[in-house]
């Protein structure tokens, strides 16, 4: 029995989980919180990023119960009190980067990470930070757009989202 | 705009399987003009009312009595004016989810903001063939959505003249508002639903279809329909799937493909921490042939445990001793000596001999030649195929993200000898389709593991199960030989080598049409084709034979234009020759008018001509596929050390009318990266019929870093549109390609680049 502290609640994780586990799969699993995705296992994708403690980290990388008395983030836990987005999951939406979507998970805790450390990030810092995370469908061009937008977001809240016309 | 039905969707490279799915389509007695209406009793006692759209095997269905105004399959309309539209298609990252509702949307005149867009059953019935590929979804619905829309708009006409007590020719309708301007009276399709179901259903060849010019809604930038579940995490995709009680499986097949079991320690398996059980499941089927309906169950060990990790853990655990008499022996590096030995030769078939080329030869100033390689390569989809089923003894339920839903449907009734009726499929949202979630064979794996538990199960690859068996991309090589005189291309020879498997015909995918650009519109022309065996299996990946068959083609005419000391747009402008539509009215087929415009774009756009500094390039390639003319322009810089960087690409594209500008943008633009990640690192390799890369940090899929800006110019023709997924893709390795000749002289005809020493 160990606990996890994710999203703000407390789970209790039964003794039938393995405590090596790792992250990704208690998370999807264990306490069906499925928006953190598999992609390869071995930390090359960036699909099951989360953060832990604010830091962004492969969730599959790290046995579940070492996470025991640190705060998990998952992408279920970005957005506020009645659903409000956060102004990278607003500027995912209205640069509409997804194409298959499975990566934008990993793809939005990584940056919202970066902007929290970084709140105007060049391209060059966008590249280094987001190296990490593979998209498939190359929606590279629209995350790139959608990390500037959601600082220019950050930068003057309230913004509201574009309609639908260009 | 011509509004014309549907054409044949008949294309060399699209697979046997969706050639048969189109055919049916096309010859569907549905098809017919004639029109029908029939009476059904409902079990609710309301009415239905039954009548065919009049294309694509597609009836609509109105029904009296209920609360929803269902106008027919595609749309609803709820009494609070809430419009609920129907996806017919899987939704694998092409856009369709929401560019096909898009179109019911603007023929009714809803209010977009007031879409509900869920995905429909699989009813082929109702929605005639329902699958994602060969860029099919726009160009086979085009027609039908829009008579639904219209019909649906018809009777809320209907309604509302019914009840101002006006003719319906008085009336507008906008934004979910039927309008009587004289009066200053609108009513909302909500307040019209109940009587909208009472009117009758209008005759499909009555429907007057908007003209494109009155578009509100295509042609704008509608952000996906999906996308607020996507950046909240909620559950959307197969892996997603869960049940009560549900249990997880692994499954291990042999590293040979056509090894089968010999023994296993099963007992073991069996004792560890979390599994249930561990069984073999002999092999089903023909494990080489591409068949979505039918594919090969593998032989293997599943491993059932209750939870994902557990399945994962005890497959580490796994010895299995595999009887490899009947496996591949396959080698990449024998058949890469093979048949550069068979390129110094002619081929062993002929499959086009136009003109006199060997007179063309003769008579030529110039000859060029040159040999181009490109390997096997895997879909490598980022969700790895998994599939969920439950079965109940006589029926079974499943959960698929897959491609080819009716298919899969097929394919679990004859596996487990089930009648098709007590077999139910939900289709989900693949994680990346790319062609490899057409082939079912997770689906397949997942019915023969629940059967025998008789218990909900999720079928889960791991990432070195999906690298390791796939459906191959198939390597390939071009022998070509080029005749120039006084500056002109004269003839073009190919000596094309490939794979079978039976000596009669190329694998999966592996096919050259004798049509092929620019035989197709050359005076002399001469394609031959040589095979070697191979018992790996392939199929179709995204823009199948067009995406490894361009990089050799477009470099090569590059080449012919250096040879020939032209300028590369001029010269290819010049072979497109006079303006013509090779075969007019079929829009598989390619429109020289419409090729040279979108090289002529592609090329103003970049800024084709002007100076660059040294080690800088302009590289451009053309390519048609799946009805889709595309021309692209690479800017690319090389460094003393063969490192690259591709500061831009630029797309030039008709594929008519756009439906979403956002959806077909982003559909360009990671088509191209997608092109540049295969054309610079990614390889399967196989030697004693194993494949060497098992995951991501030996099949290097490009990265945010490594990714250059790319800029779509969509010239927005008055054909009527075709499909996105794919055709973007083809041009790009041979654009980068030839912007690193004109960077530095060096000329690539080896995939992928890695393998020539470059880097990015």
């Amino acid at each position: 029995m160990f606990e996890l502290d994710v999203n703000g609640k407390v789970y209790e994780v039964g003794d039938d989980v393995d405590p090596a586990t790792p992250l990704l799969w208690v998370l999807r699993d264990t306490l069906g919180l499925v928006g953190t995705k598999y992609g390869c296992g071995v930390g090359q994708c960036s699909a099951c990023m989360v953060h832990l403690n604010g830091s962004p980290i492969q969730s599959c990388q790290i046995p579940a119960q070492s996470a025991t008395g640190q705060r998990v983030t998952t992408i279920e836990g970005l957005a506020g009190e009645g659903g409000q987005l956060t102004a990278v999951q607003e500027a995912w939406i209205e640069e509409d980067v997804p194409q298959c979507g499975y990566c934008q998970a990993g793809q939005i805790m990584n940056a919202t990470a970066l902007l929290a450390r970084n709140p105007s990030p060049t391209d060059a810092d966008i590249d280094t930070a987001m190296a990490a995370n593979i998209c498939r469908c190359g929606t590279y061009n629209r995350i790139r757009n959608a990390i500037h937008n959601a600082a220019a977001r950050i930068a003057n809240p309230g913004t509201p989202r574009k309609g639908a016309a260009s | 705009m011509s509004f014309t039905e549907p054409k044949s969707t008949a294309d060399v490279y699209l697979p046997e399987y969706l050639q048969k799915l189109a055919a049916d389509a096309a010859t569907s007695p549905a098809l017919s003009r004639r029109s029908f209406i029939k009476i059904t009793g409902l079990a609710g006692g309301g009415l239905v009312i039954g009548f065919s759209l009049g294309t694509a095997g597609t009836k609509a269905w109105a029904q009296s009595g209920t609360e929803v105004f269902v106008a027919n399959a595609y749309v609803q309309v709820r009494p609070d004016g809430t419009v609920v539209l129907f996806a017919k298609n899987p939704e694998v990252g092409q856009g369709v989810k929401t560019s096909l509702p898009m179109i019911l949307a603007e023929e009714m005149d809803a209010d977009w903001a007031s879409v509900r867009v869920e995905q429909s059953e699989i009813d082929a019935d109702r929605y005639g063939p329902q699958f994602a590929g060969g860029s099919t979804s726009i160009p086979m619905n085009w027609t039908t959505l829009r008579r639904a829309g219209a019909a649906a708009r018809a009777m809320l006409v209907a309604a509302a003249a019914e009840r101002l007590g006006v003719p319906p020719s008085e009336l507008l309708t906008d934004a979910g508002f039927v309008i009587h301007q004289a009066s200053n009276r609108r009513i909302g399709y909500g307040d019209l639903a109940a009587g909208a179901a009472e009117m009758p259903v209008p005759d499909t060849e009555s429907l007057i279809l908007k003209k494109r010019e009155d578009f509100k809604l295509l042609g704008r930038r509608i952000t996906g329909v999906d996308n607020v579940k996507i950046v909240t995490g909620q559950p959307l995709f197969g892996i997603d799937q869960t049940l009560p009680g549900m249990l997880y499986a692994s499954y291990t097949k042999a590293p040979a493909i056509g090894a089968s079991v010999a023994a296993a320690n099963l007992e073991h398996i069996k004792s560890l921490p979390g599994v249930r059980d561990a069984f073999v499941i002999e092999a089903k089927g023909d494990a080489i042939e591409f068949n979505p309906a039918a594919p090969a169950l593998l032989c293997g060990v599943a491993i059932v445990a209750n939870s994902t990790w557990a399945a994962f853990k005890a497959k580490r655990e796994l010895q299995v001793t595999w009887d490899e008499a009947q496996a591949s022996r396959d080698s990449w590096s024998a058949a890469v000596a093979d048949a550069r030995r068979l390129a110094t030769q002619d081929g062993a078939t002929t499959l086009a001999d136009k003109g006199d080329v060997a007179a063309a030869f003769a008579a030529a100033s110039a000859t060029v030649a040159g040999v181009y390689t490109y390997p096997y390569i895997s879909h490598a989809d980022l969700e790895p195929q998994n599939c969920t089923a439950w079965f109940k003894g006589d029926s079974i339920e499943i959960w698929a993200p897959t491609q080819t839903p009716q298919a899969a449907v097929d394919a679990v009734a004859a596996l487990l000898d089930l009648p098709k009726e007590r077999v139910t499929l939900r289709q989900l949202r693949g994680g990346g389709g790319f062609g490899r979630r057409l082939a079912n064979d997770s689906v397949c794996e997942v019915a023969a593991i629940s059967r025998r538990l008789g218990a909900p199960v999720k079928v889960q690859w791991m990432r070195e199960d999906d690298m390791a068996f796939d459906y191959y991309r198939p390597g390939g090589f071009h022998s070509f030989k080029a005749a120039i005189s006084a500056g002109k291309l004269t003839a073009w020879q190919d000596h094309f080598i490939t794979f079978t498997r039976n000596g009669a015909a190329p694998v999966s995918a592996a096919n050259l049409s004798p049509q092929e650009f620019p035989a197709n519109v050359l005076g002399n022309a001469r394609l031959t084709q040589s095979m070697l065996g191979s018992k790996v299996p392939t199929g179709p990946w995204r823009a199948p034979g067009s995406n490894a068959i361009a990089f050799a083609v477009q470099s090569f005419l590059h080449e012919c234009a250096v040879a020939a000391n032209r300028d590369h747009v001029e010269f290819l402008l010049e072979i497109m020759g006079e303006p013509r539509w090779l075969e007019p009215g079929n829009p598989r087929v390619m429109n020289t008018e419409r090729a040279a415009g979108v090289i002529k774009l592609a090329a103003e756009k970049a800024g084709w001509g002007r100076p660059l500094p040294r080690g800088r390039g302009l590289g451009l390639a053309f390519h048609f596929s799946h009805a889709g003319h595309f021309a692209e322009v690479a800017e690319v810089s090389v460094d003393e050390n063969r490192k690259l960087t591709i500061h831009q690409v630029t797309v030039a594209a008709d594929i008519g009318p756009i439906v979403n500008l956002s959806g077909a943008e982003n559909q360009c633009q990671g088509s191209v990266i997608d092109g540049i990640s295969t054309m610079m690192g990614l390889e399967i390799t196989f030697e004693n019929g194993r494949v060497e890369q098992r995951n991501f940090d030996r099949y290097p899929i490009l990265r945010i870093s490594q990714a250059p800006r790319v800029d779509v110019h969509f010239v927005q023709s008055d054909y009527d549109p075709t499909g996105c997924g794919e055709p973007a893709f083809p041009p790009a390795a041979p654009a980068v390609c030839n912007a690193i000749y004109a960077a530095t002289g060096r000329r690539v005809r080896t995939l992928p680049l890695t393998r020539e020493g470059f880097s990015i």
